[in-house]
């Protein structure tokens, strides 16, 4: 008893200073991948059974949506290749890097964290597919987080909305620049270090600003929802929706932009404090 | 079954496919109808699975198998390496000298023994994650305990009929 209860105390240690384990770890987690499938099941024959019994009208009608859906973001999208073409003729005018445009993996969420306090989930996707441990993960609509731990198959992503987890914003209307933390509870992120006269209200729209090398530029991350200024307070109270569907999007993006390698030599350096750049 | 009721590795493989179930509902995902706190009242089911082998069949289940389990449960929920191991190898231990008086019991009785059993499983989780800077204290880390001492006595009914209809002993 002394002897195993020892030797997981020295596991422990080992696993939170040196990333010596994650060898280990990850040829267990392939072979507890079952375990993890299996608990997947009713989500994934939920999902099965709701297509079988849509109807046939049902279905035709959710393909006009999309069809038409398509057509509109193409439509924006073609626009998008001319500004970005402009924009690095006058970057190229400037003197400054042409920007990259962003390669991104497409996966599945595989699983949740039964851990409430902890907002993690599980993707289908590992090093095997080339994800890389700091990896900025987005869905449709924004930012979602970033890869914490990667498996042969599988992987962990940290969400933005995760106590342990920060992201550097800027204001999309004032350019101010400030740091989103997560707060654990649901849906929610906050701004830290608001002095009371910053130009930020309710309704801002937060973009990533890619200060600390972590997050591409420019990814939408939240709306400002609640602005209170406390007299007496030196920084005002301000809380923000994140703009991804963390709680209910089921495909996830995987980035991959060309700073690749600047970011691993970062995140070589630990596992534990340095999250969110 | 009933014919590998006398044979060891046939029992091995029932306990062992009973403390998979358990991890297969520590990692289950909650509905999304349900709200996120509900998600507090999950109790550690391979703890509970645990205790119960331990009580019923010390000479066969005890401290390796916790320990083995509470591994595979780490790397299953992420936390760090030998926190599960460490907190389920306590509990064993307790269990283990205990298993003579929480047989006499009855199961209301078992079931307050279990809340002061995964309490300490929640302790020790705890301290681990507070010495390694990863928490901090609130009292939601009780409710699994209290949860779990709740769904005791069905846990147990299951698994005792599921022990005498595959016979093992």
């Amino acid at each position: 008893m002394l002897g195993l209860g020892l030797l997981s105390l020295v596991l422990g240690a080992v696993d939170h200073t040196t990333s010596w384990l994650d060898g280990p770890r990850s040829v267990l987690t392939i072979a507890l991948t079952p375990i993890v499938v299996t608990a997947d099941l009713p989500t994934r024959s939920a999902r099965g059974i709701q297509s079988i019994f849509s109807s046939r009208e049902d279905l035709r009608s959710r393909i006009t949506g999309l069809e038409s859906e398509l057509i509109f973001l193409r439509v924006k999208t073609e626009r998008m290749a001319a500004l970005i073409s402009e924009n690095n003729r006058l970057r190229g005018l400037l003197g400054s890097a042409a920007k990259l445009q962003d390669n991104v993996l497409v996966a599945e969420l595989v699983g949740v964290n039964p851990d409430p306090e902890e907002q993690e989930v599980v993707i289908d996707k590992g090093s095997e597919d080339s994800v890389f441990v700091g990896q900025p993960v987005l869905d449709s609509r924004g930012l979602v987080g970033q890869v914490v731990d990667v498996s042969p198959f599988s992987s962990r992503v940290l969400l933005i909305s995760d106590e342990r987890h920060s992201v550097p914003v800027q204001v999309l209307r004032s350019n101010l620049r400030f740091v989103a933390h997560g707060t654990g509870i649901g849906q929610q992120l906050e701004l830290q270090h608001v002095n009371s006269t910053a130009d930020i209200k309710v309704g801002d729209q937060l973009l990533s600003s890619g200060l600390g090398n972590r997050f591409p530029v420019g990814y939408p991350v939240g709306v400002v929802d609640k602005v209170a200024f406390m007299p007496g307070k030196p920084f005002a109270d301000v809380l923000a929706k994140p703009s991804a569907q963390l709680d209910r999007s089921r495909h996830v993006l995987l980035v991959f932009t060309e700073t690749r390698v600047l970011e691993e030599t970062n995140t070589s350096s630990g596992k534990g404090d340095d999250r969110g750049g | 079954m009933i014919a590998v009721a006398d044979n060891k590795t046939g029992g091995l493989v029932t306990i062992w496919i009973t403390i998979i179930v358990g991890m297969v509902l520590a990692v289950v995902p909650m509905p999304q109808m349900v709200p996120v706190e509900l998600g507090f009242l999950r109790p550690d089911w391979v703890a509970m699975v645990l205790v119960y082998w331990i009580m019923a069949l010390p000479h066969r289940v005890g401290i390796p198998t916790a320990w083995l389990a509470g591994i595979a449960v780490d790397v299953l929920l992420g936390s760090l390496i030998g926190l599960h191991a460490l907190s389920y190898v306590l509990i064993a231990y307790v269990a283990l000298s205990l298993y003579q008086r929480l047989r006499m019991f009855s199961v209301w009785q078992q079931a307050t023994v279990l809340f002061a059993l995964l309490g300490l499983n929640q302790l020790v989780g705890f301290w681990i994650e507070s010495i390694a800077g990863l928490a901090d204290w609130s009292f939601w880390y009780l409710l699994p305990a209290l949860s779990g001492a709740f769904l005791w006595p069905w846990v147990f009914l299951l698994l005792r009929s599921l022990r005498r209809w595959t016979g093992m002993t």
